[in-house]
């Protein structure tokens, strides 16, 4: 090739990325769109919150009237649907988006400008799904949605719920392409399969859920939909629809749903035990193959949501056995982290006490669920609060502890300064009293036989005083993870410096600079273990630094910035509104946009530029 | 080692990242295509689920035209011919070739959903709208859905045929076409699972 052709190929040099606030909305880096993610979903976790305040100011006494039916059922349906589609699974992509391509030596994702999507069409999603309680109210059929009540029985908010979550399952099936492509083809020379952090197969196995449970919800969605707009009757029995199908359809994404939310979970509780533990994971095989188990079996279990549909002895036993199949490699798990501990040099910081107090509460989770499993048990169970308190152990004990275990572990390195422990640990020990206040009580008061779901409860059935202790633990866990949002916001105004590696940690994305640059590492670093930084630090020939694999190149080659995600997902939130209020030239029009923007990026060739690093000794 | 120039450092840089690139858009798009055949399976069970349960209106033996859907089966297996030589063309580097295949297939592209058209026509004038009970309603939404997949690969085929007149689809991005291809196979195998279960044994019991 001439040079003179080669010189107008190549792409401009710069010395530093671009920091304004327009770069935010054209950014393709991966720990700028983590951060994204993470600010995004502390947000809607927040709003989430706030919905479940409520919901407990409403129960703090029988046959109170601080909110009426209607507002109850809109703000429970927001809470749950909130929590899990909006908080959770985002809070988990943010970690995932900042922390993966650094563990297994990769300086982005596979698809830089597909991961912006993701995080765009998941803002759209919400901005759907918020907007609804200022255009004539929210969804109120619960997150679950069931047919008739989400159909025949339902105000306008509905439209909205299958909107909004038509955009954020897209989001995460373009997400889910874009990790398992990155893990499979990006890693570092020396990072194996079985070298990499559990944390790692963890973005794997949750992008392989996502991937496979995603495309049924979005088909009910769409059919529900069309029953809606259209007049179809796809869920309703009278025109020969079928109800229940609404119900496998949903379950089939719902069940998988539970370990999407767990499997980033127990992946961050696999790196911070060992870090804190100075012990590299007990039974590291055992525990991958453990979450592969956990992951196919997950989709075979969904039904045993639905034993109190009449779906027969045989078929609720077929899922009885499932369902109880799937507690084995789940329990291998917990002993994989106890075992951890075992004979370990523990330090107990902050992160560390949440990941250690995520065991016992995950653990009660588990264990009242093999006693929903059990069909004829489940059949006196079933929808009430006893089910309430069972999968808050597992979300808020389980996945929201570890959430914080990974807060406490990772902001560090991504605003380079330090959370103050004193304060944090603070935030721990109020935090989970308030948690346990808050969910214990349930599950008496379920046995009790206190409905699910409902606005009120009769001060007959005897439950008062365990609403009572709920709704005061419902405002002493507010008050302990308020505690951590201050800690967080003090830290970033005068925490200490944290430097490359304040936990004396195991794996890479520590041997990189707090925060990390945007190249992530000067050199592709060459792996020679499992805990690659660890091994480094405490091998004979290792002088504590991660080998390069290759030879200084000069400059490195950044993808561009481009505003084609935000703009694609700008058009198909336009489109929303369009079928939301029958707008048919609405609908076309942001079809239109994100017609284009899609055929744009398909043909558009990004040179990206050449970033000229700072000069750092890393 | 260290002796040789930075440029060539660098232009060595540049091609690994490019083929880099070429595998990531091979294998994500394999991956995109698991969820989209989980999505297909999804809006066929359904199809299935209802089938016989309509309480009005005409159902599929009343309708369908087998010969006909049999015609439009072949060109649409024809057209994953001619995207397969289309790619083939690509790899010998002859790009008149890949040119000609291309076009041929958006045309049988086109020619499909022509069929499609004529086909809800001839079901609407029967008295079967989308909403006239569940057949319908599941009939238009899974073929509907197929349609607009085949719709969206001829505007792609289109895309990569102004590009090759362009001179923008080179040899060295055939990962652009083969992609494309891909997503043209799985169309079309999608399609033979719906003419199977949905016409030949809809009409056959």
């Amino acid at each position: 090739m001439a040079t003179a052709e080669r010189a107008l190929r190549l792409p401009e040099v710069r010395t530093a990325e671009e920091r304004g606030f327009l770069s935010w909305l054209m950014t393709v880096d991966h720990k700028r769109i983590g951060v994204l993610y993470l600010l995004t979903s502390t947000i809607m976790f927040a709003a989430g919150g706030v919905e479940a305040l409520l919901m407990r100011t409403q129960l703090i006494r029988p046959d109170n009237a601080f909110l009426g039916p209607k507002a109850y059922d809109q703000v429970l349906t927001m809470h749950g649907t909130t929590m899990i589609f909006l908080a959770v699974i985002p809070l988990a992509a943010a970690f995932f988006n900042y922390f993966m391509p650094i563990m297994i030596g990769a300086r982005d994702v596979a698809f830089p400008r597909l991961n912006a999507l993701s995080y765009w069409l998941y803002l759209a999603g919400a901005v759907i799904l918020y907007s609804s309680w200022f255009l004539g109210g929210a969804p109120d059929a619960g997150w679950f949605n069931y047919v008739p009540l989400s159909d025949a029985f339902s105000g306008p908010g509905e439209n909205f719920y299958i909107l909004g979550l038509l955009l954020t399952g897209f989001s995460s099936i373009v997400s889910a392409v874009n990790f398992i492509t990155t893990i499979i083809n990006m890693r570092a020379p020396g990072m194996s399969l079985m070298r990499m952090p559990v944390f790692v197969w963890g973005t794997f196995l949750w992008s392989a859920l996502l991937l496979f449970s995603a495309p049924p919800f979005s088909v009910a969605l769409i059919l529900l939909l069309l029953d809606r707009i259209a007049g179809t009757g796809f869920f309703v029995p009278a025109a020969g629809g079928n109800a229940l199908m609404w119900q496998h359809l949903f379950w089939i994404m719902g069940h998988p749903e539970v370990y999407i939310l767990a499997v980033p979970a127990w992946g961050i509780i696999s790196e911070v035990i060992p870090a804190f533990a100075r012990k590299p994971l007990f039974g590291y095989r055992g525990a991958v193959i453990a979450l592969f188990a956990i992951t196919s079996l997950s989709f075979t279990v969904w039904s045993h949501h639905m034993f109190a549909t009449g779906m027969g002895p045989v078929v609720n036993d077929a899922f009885m056995v499932t369902t109880k199949l799937i507690s084995l490699p789940t329990g291998a798990l917990v002993f994989t982290w106890l075992l951890t501990l075992w004979g370990g040099r523990i330090r107990y910081t902050t992160a560390m006490l949440y990941a250690v107090g995520f065991l016992p509460v995950f653990i009660v989770g588990g264990l009242t669920g093999l006693m929903l499993a059990t069909a004829p048990a489940d059949l006196q169970l079933t929808d009430t609060y006893f089910v309430v308190g069972h999968f808050h152990y597992v979300a808020v004990g389980g996945i929201l502890f570890s959430m914080l275990a990974a807060a406490y572990y990772w902001l560090p390195k991504m605003t380079g300064k330090l959370l103050d422990e004193r304060l944090g640990k603070w935030s721990f020990w109020v935090t989970f009293v308030g948690f346990n206040l808050t969910f214990f009580p349930m599950h008496l008061s379920g046995l009790l036989g206190m409905p699910r779901r409902i606005y009120t409860y009769s001060p007959l059935l005897g439950v008062d005083v365990y609403n009572l202790l709920s709704t005061v633990g419902a405002y002493v866990l507010g008050v302990g993870l308020l505690l951590t949002i201050v800690n967080v916001v003090r830290s970033l105004a005068s925490g200490r410096k944290a430097g490359a590696d304040p936990w004396d940690a195991r794996t890479l994305e520590w041997a990189t600079p707090s925060p990390v640059p945007a190249y992530n590492f000067r050199v592709i670093p060459l792996v020679r273990s499992r805990d690659a930084l660890w091994y480094e630090k405490h091998a004979a020939d290792g002088d504590g630094r991660v080998r390069p694999s290759e030879e200084v190149a000069g400059a490195i080659h950044m993808p561009g910035l481009t505003y084609l995600p935000a703009l694609l997902s700008l058009g198909l939130l336009v489109a929303a509104y369009g079928v939301n209020f029958k707008l048919a030239w609405l609908a076309a029009l942001g079809g239109l946009v994100a017609f284009y923007s899609i055929f744009r990026q398909m043909f558009e060739a990004d040179r990206g530029y050449l970033l000229e690093p700072r000069g750092e000794s890393e | 080692m260290s002796s040789r120039p930075l440029e060539a450092l660098q232009q060595e840089e540049e091609e690994r990242e490019a083929a880099l690139h070429a595998e990531n858009v091979r294998l994500g798009f394999w991956v995109w295509l698991a969820s989209e055949a989980v999505f297909f399976a999804s809006l066929i069970g359904v199809y299935v689920a209802l089938e016989g349960r309509s309480v009005a209106g005409p159902t599929p033996t009343d309708v369908f035209d087998l010969p006909v859907t049999t015609l439009a089966t072949l060109d649409l297996l024809l057209s994953s011919l001619t995207m397969v030589l289309a790619v083939v063309s690509m790899w010998r580097r002859n790009q008149g070739a890949v040119k000609l295949w291309l076009a041929l297939t958006a045309l049988l592209g086109l020619a499909f959903l022509g069929f499609q058209a004529t086909e809800y026509s001839g079901f609407m004038r029967d008295g079967l709208l989308f909403n006239t009970n569940v057949f319908s309603a599941s009939f238009y939404t899974l073929t509907g859905f197929h349609g607009a997949h085949v719709a969206f690969g001829v505007a792609w085929i289109v895309g990569l045929l102004i590009s090759a007149f362009r001179g923008h689809l080179r040899p060295e991005e055939a990962h652009k076409l083969e992609v494309a291809g891909l997503y043209w196979h799985f169309v079309d195998v999608v399609w033979i699972v719906i003419f199977t279960v949905v016409y030949v044994l809809g009409t056959a019991a």
